[in-house]
């Protein structure tokens, strides 16, 4: 009997989701007096990264490596998934909520005809059965439930886990692959936008900027500030400046973009709609500034500045670069 | 070209939604209901591909209930020709209403089957793949650029950081993200030729739910804070409180 964590790989090295998941995935098989098993597929060079999966957890890795995984593959991946749960006695299945994970843990559970649970933030055992806790209606309520088939499929949202360390020696063992149905969708090409950032969902700090900024060319001064606040920090955009074509949607907050938790949180010229107030609420900590003192958002924001948020932001980067100097 | 699109009714992304009284549901009492948002984007991307092809059909297809026909009826009046109402009530997880669409849809002609990439009520982002899954046809979630030459289909997804281009060959199933395009609306002659169109009602019976809802929650209340003043000079005070007060930075 095991949990089993599917790992993530981007270029060679794993993501940092996948040590999250191993977290998770760690209290869950203590939970229910089994072991933990990473699921590993990728490249050939990413054998490599395997004693990191030990160090986060895994009690066993189980490896895929080929050149065909280079890239995410969703047919061949379900199949070695899907294999590795059936041969190992699988009671639960954690992926990332990430691009990937979203994508494959759907067809997983739909090979294994198992319920899966999307985006969890909390996940533990209850008289014996798995059970988790799930936005939904993009984070305007939250979700308890519990699962009536097993495997329990579950996404884990980003940031939902902190990784802790729990070494231990893994036992490394290869899957056997080739045998597996050649993908007929194929990956020809990878376009990184922003390498220098973090997605704005896995962030440790988001920046994001509203119609209060005034106009797109103002974004350099939000910029400015993430730069300052360093490499952990994402930008992040209002849906009224994505819907205007200011900002790529991949940045939007709220209930038709990405729903965030870091732990910190800046609202820049951002009013707050409702459905922006939904992507956003569980943030550790937000600060707002917006030149209303009657906005919305500073209803629930730890801290506000009321002001024009082109003469504050020039003045905030400035201050947090003395703090990091 | 022959063009399924798969749509779901949903509470309008305004509205304050909140727990029921008993704790196990969702209270939609007043809550306006509309075509689910990137569903939009689908039903957009399959009337720019069957006029690009100037041949086939597009066939918008929902599980519900009554209520969902006013649904299938606005993607009626933005152009599809023809709806099927599968009678019945979705699951809570993804799979059981995979399962309905994807014995029905099984069954019939089509070419390319699309969906929005997730509903935002559930959230799940589930039923795309699961269709696909289960009908064992190649699929893209997430999709912000979509061309289809001949059988080739060249999708564009939206990845952390950036976009990732995979190519396949129909059939096969598109899940559209927004950005895809810029969905039309309902034009007053649309609106009037939508209640002529054909609407077929099947009886499938409820979907299979495989998770069930113990307890629905309200998220944690957040209070107001602090306002830590007004104008650029309030800025140092500002960040002091970060970094001693909420030891953030």
């Amino acid at each position: 009997m095991s949990v089993l964590a599917i790992a993530e790989q981007r270029g060679g090295a794993l993501r940092g989701t996948t040590l999250e998941i191993l977290t998770a995935g760690r209290g869950l098989a203590d939970a229910l007096g089994v072991e933990l098993i990473a699921v590993l597929l990728g490249p050939p060079g990413l054998a490599a990264e395997t004693g990191r999966l030990g160090s986060y957890g895994a009690d066993r890795v189980l490896t895929g490596f080929s050149d065909a995984f280079a890239e995410y593959s969703p047919e061949a991946y379900t199949e070695l998934v899907a294999k590795a749960a059936q041969e190992n006695g699988g009671k639960a299945i954690l992926f990332a909520a990430s691009a990937q994970g979203k994508d494959l843990a759907p067809r997983v559970a739909a090979r294994l005809k198992a319920g899966l649970a999307s985006d969890v933030t909390e996940v533990g055992v209850a008289e014996g059965r798995v059970v988790a806790v799930r936005p939904a209606y993009a984070g305007k309520v939250f979700m308890r439930v519990g699962f009536t088939s097993e495997p329990a499929m579950l996404s884990v949202r980003p940031r939902a886990y902190k990784a802790a360390e729990a070494p231990r020696e893994a036992q490394v063992e290869e899957l056997a692959v080739g045998g597996e149905a050649v993908s007929r969708v194929k990956v020809r090409a990878v376009e990184e936008q922003q390498k220098e950032r973090p997605d704005v969902a896995e962030a440790e700090i988001v920046v994001s900027g509203g119609r209060g900024l005034g106009s797109p060319e103002n974004w350099k001064l939000l910029e400015e500030l993430a730069d300052a606040l360093g490499p952990g920090a994402a930008l992040g955009a209002s849906r009224a400046v994505v819907d205007a074509g200011w900002r790529p949607h991949g940045e939007q907050v709220g209930q038709t973009g990405k729903v965030v938790a870091p732990p910190l949180y800046f609202a820049i010229g951002i009013s707050g709609a409702i459905q922006h107030l939904a992507g956003m609420q569980t943030a550790g900590c937000i600060v707002a500034v917006n030149k209303d003192a009657e906005a919305p958002i500073f209803k629930i924001a730890d801290y506000g500045i009321v002001g024009d948020v082109l003469e504050v932001l020039p003045r905030l980067t400035e201050e947090i670069k003395k703090l990091r100097s | 070209m022959n063009i399924i699109v798969c749509v779901k009714r949903v509470p309008d992304s305004e509205s304050r939604i909140a727990k029921s009284k008993d704790g196990l549901a969702v209270d939609t009492q007043g809550v306006k209901f509309v075509l689910n948002p990137y569903d939009e984007y689908a039903v957009e991307e399959a009337l720019k591909l069957r006029e690009a092809a100037a041949d086939g059909s597009v066939t918008v297809m929902t599980l519900g209930g009554e209520e969902s026909k006013e649904t299938l009826r606005t993607a009626l009046a933005m152009g599809a020709d023809q709806a099927v109402l599968l009678k019945g009530r979705s699951s809570v997880d993804g799979l059981g209403t995979a399962e309905k669409l994807a014995e029905v849809i099984r069954d019939r002609e089509y070419d390319l089957v699309l969906f929005g990439k997730q509903a935002i009520d559930d959230d799940n982002l589930q039923v795309p793949a699961m269709v696909a899954e289960l009908l064992g046809l190649p699929c893209a979630t997430v999709v912000t650029e979509l061309r289809v030459d001949g059988g080739a289909v060249t999708a564009t997804r939206e990845i952390e950081g950036g976009h990732e281009v995979v190519e396949f060959e129909l059939p096969g199933v598109i899940a559209a993200q927004k950005g895809l395009n810029d969905p039309r609306y309902p034009s007053l002659k649309g609106i009037m030729q939508a209640k002529k169109k054909p609407l077929e009602e099947l009886d499938v019976g409820d979907a299979d739910s495989r998770l069930e809802i113990i307890e629905v929650m309200n998220p944690p209340v957040r209070s107001a804070g602090q306002i830590v003043g007004e104008g650029a000079d309030a800025v140092p005070e500002l960040v002091r409180k970060l970094r001693d007060e909420a030891k953030v930075i």
